[in-house]
């Protein structure tokens, strides 16, 4: 092996502090695969040594076994062992422990040592060792699991330089002797060996730890509250219901301050730029495309601030614990409520975070209902319909009927989802059911560092996606709906004449039964990029239909260019329809099989159809037509 | 599967011994000693092996000799539980603590 460079992974129990040690360790130079919900996918960063080695470090999803269970245990047990594919094993494991909570974890570490790769544990989480007055003889327990030992605060950088420099000595042995520390002869263990190692794990606490003089009480304390069976989920109904106010109070005025922003550089742009094509590309195409996306960054920033706040915190598995039984009826594991939630922001990181369920069938039932999740890029279409047909009143005295309507369409998306999971279960796997064990972590205060760091990783990935698939969207719509010009002497708006205008003519006879007029269907082939795009597209539509007229905003021009009908039908096709092609992708990679996202697509253009019709038809009896 | 004993009819057997309790029978402040984890083979896990149930439980903690508390109970069936499992908390459905059997401690009941 190179001497220049290393691998090392991070593997331990779940919430023992490996992300943190990882951002500790690699400050800013790491890059996240993909996105991740929960950690899911392989994060990798790397170090650079005092001695000028570059460490790559891998953060490995948290398991208790390397007995892996789900996919995402797999990954990190296929990454120990060395059969990853494509990937070097790691020269150095690195085990991270909480050593608050070290039981567990002494059993792991002697699976991890019949791997036989060098290893060094981490001892995390030091502080509230030493706040509890918990008492480890690190010496002893060094000699005994055989491993130098290095207490850790991850959050506050401490022991960092004492850990790297252990890694590396451990590096130098490797690449000195050149062989492993022993050979490799873990198998997966039996029932009577996980006991047996049990037994061991706890003669190492028996011998090296005295328990804690001050332990935790908060912990109890908060829950007595959080999982209490009435004012638990009182609590936790109230904390969603805040999160989706929050969304709309909070984010309004940023909106219109990016709002106001883009159009007043389109104007600048505009005045500077002589008439004609390029300016109309520029403005039309470009800037309020790159607008388009840009306009609801505060919502997903305010919705993840919540999702990563709650799951630091640590109240992710609390939520889980008091949706279980719910989620159960439904067919649902309970561990499908963290997926799920993460499918309010973008269903991308939703279907990805399924990996922690253990079950395939739990895991491909959550899947295929995440999308049906209220997902962020809805919430621009929601807005937008929302501010053209909904009066902005308040009612009962505190609530915004606006953010009334948005809460009975996120209700929608959770019914509709519950149902279709509760069907498949019925239909397809008729009664297998994965246990629910989970364990409850401390509640820790969220580190105000990694909070931002986590926000801003997720920020740049939902603007990367917006980039590589929204943007040159917004300039083949432009291209679609600008081309070609029409005749000398035509009469009607140009893009009647556009191929965007014909295409959205063509497929219009079969969206009139629910009550879409073209410029509505225009919008949706588009908005099979990504649903936002329906915003951009209508924007465009209408836009360069009306330049002329100069109609004030897109929802003015809606509210006087559609029917109250037409308007909740095209909500409600939103509330189902499979309008995102990259969800699909997702799917396909995840399922690894066409299968499954032509299920999804099937069974979700069916729903919003047919739902779209009855909304329709009902509104205009009602006399909204 | 249609051989096997469904849980429900198993879960309602009581213990001889008035000291010991299936977990998924103990109510809420129940606490003791684990006594046993023994899943058995001849009931339906719903899908799963008893002996990949029972490898599930050990790693998570419940081996015999742990001290447990039943803490928490579901506002829907008393179900799942939160039991305080040595020094760290854990949740279950009750259906997968059948056979988890507990030792009550003295004062326990
Ligand atoms: N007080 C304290 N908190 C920590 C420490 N390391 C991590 N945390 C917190 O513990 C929680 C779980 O950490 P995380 O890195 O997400 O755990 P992972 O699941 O192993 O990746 C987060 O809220 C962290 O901020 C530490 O050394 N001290
Ligand atoms: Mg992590």
């Amino acid at each position: 092996m190179s001497t220049a460079s290393a691998r090392i992974a991070l593997v331990g129990n779940p919430n023992s502090g490996k992300t943190a040690l990882f951002n500790a360790l690699t400050g800013s130079h790491q890059k996240v695969a993909n996105y991740a919900g929960v950690t899911v996918e392989k994060k990798e960063g790397t170090i650079t040594t005092a001695s000028g080695r570059t460490v790559t470090v891998l953060d490995l999803p948290g398991t208790y076994s390397l007995r892996a269970r789900s996919p995402d245990e797999a990954v990190t047990r296929d990454a120990i062992l060395g059969q990853l594919k494509g990937e070097t094993p790691p020269d150095v494991v690195v085990c991270v422990a909480d050593a608050t909570n070290l039981r567990l974890v002494l059993r792991l570490i002697l699976e991890l040592r019949q791997v036989g790769r060098p290893m060094v544990l981490a001892l995390n989480m030091f502080d509230i060792a030493q706040r509890q007055g918990l008492r480890i003889d690190l010496e002893g327990l060094a000699r005994d699991i055989g491993a130098p030992i290095v207490t850790t605060v991850a959050t506050r950088k401490r022991g960092i330089e004492d850990l790297v420099a252990q890694i590396e000595a451990k590096v130098e042995a490797l690449a000195n002797s050149g062989a492993l520390e022993a050979a490799n002869t873990w198998h997966e263990p039996s029932p009577a060996e996980i006991r047996q190692a049990h037994a061991e794990a706890q003669r190492l606490m028996k011998a090296h730890v005295r328990p804690a003089e001050r332990p935790d009480t908060l912990t109890g304390r908060i829950d007595a509250v959080l999982l209490h069976p009435v004012a638990g989920l009182a609590i936790l109904l109230a904390l969603l219901f805040v999160m989706f106010q929050a969304v709309f109070a909070w984010a309004g005025p940023l909106m219109d301050g990016i709002e106001g922003g883009i159009a007043a550089l389109g104007g600048l742009v505009a005045a500077v730029l002589p008439d004609g094509l390029l300016q109309s590309l520029i403005v039309d195409g470009l800037i309020a495309g790159v607008g388009s996306v840009l306009v609801f960054l505060p919502q997903i920033l305010i919705l993840f601030l919540f999702i990563i706040l709650l799951e630091d915190f640590g109240y992710m598995a609390r939520a889980a614990f008091l949706m279980d039984k719910i989620m159960g009826g439904a067919g649902l594991h309970g561990r499908a409520f963290i997926p799920l939630l993460s499918s309010f922001a973008c269903a991308i990181p939703g279907v990805m975070a399924t990996r922690v369920i253990d079950s395939k069938r739990d895991r491909l039932t959550t899947i295929m209902v995440a999308p049906l999740m209220t997902c962020s890029a809805r919430i621009p279409v929601y807005t937008l319909i929302i501010a053209a047909f909904i009066p902005n009143q308040t009612v009962w005295g505190f609530a915004s009927l606006q953010g009334l309507v948005m809460f009975g369409l996120y209700v929608s998306g959770i019914t509709s989802a519950l149902a279709i999971s509760f069907i498949a279960r019925r239909l397809f796997w008729r009664g297998q059911v994965e246990p629910f064990l989970m364990e409850l972590p401390t509640y820790k205060t969220p580190d105000p560092k990694s909070v931002l760091r986590n926000l801003w990783q997720r920020a740049s990935i939902f603007m990367n996606r917006a980039g590589r698939i929204i943007l040159p969207l917004m300039v083949l719509i432009w291209v679609l709906s600008t081309f070609p010009y029409p005749p000398e002497g035509a009469t009607g708006p140009a893009i009647d004449y556009s191929f965007a205008g014909r295409l959205g003519h063509l497929i219009h006879p079969l969206f009139a039964p629910i009550g879409f007029n073209w410029q509505m269907t225009v919008a949706l082939i588009p908005g099979m990029a990504a649903r936002e795009v329906a915003v951009g597209a209508l924007g465009t539509v209408y836009a360069v239909a009306n330049a002329e007229e100069q109609v004030g905003t897109l929802a003015g021009a809606l509210s006087a260019d559609w029917s109250l009908a037409m308007g909740l039908a095209f909500l409600t096709w939103y509330v189902f329809a499979p309008q995102c092609a990259p969800t699909l992708a997702v799917v396909k990679r995840e399922t690894n099989s066409w299968l499954w996202p032509t299920v999804m697509f099937a069974y979700m253009i069916t729903l919003a159809y047919l739902a779209a019709m009855g909304v329709y038809h009902g509104a205009v009896a009602l006399g909204w037509g | 599967m249609d051989h096997l004993t469904p849980v429900s009819a198993l879960a309602a057997d009581p213990k001889s011994d008035p000291g010991e309790v299936r977990l998924s029978q103990a109510r809420l402040g129940d606490r003791g000693v684990i006594a046993s984890v023994h899943v058995r083979p001849d009931v339906d896990h719903r899908g799963l092996s008893a002996d990949e149930l029972e490898r599930r439980l050990l790693e998570l903690g419940f081996v015999e000799g742990a001290v447990l508390e039943v803490i928490h109970e579901g506002a829907i069936g008393r179900d799942p539980i939160a039991v305080r499992l040595d020094d760290m908390r854990v949740a279950l459905r009750r259906k997968d603590a059948v056979d988890i059997v507990l030792r009550l401690t003295g004062d326990a009941r």
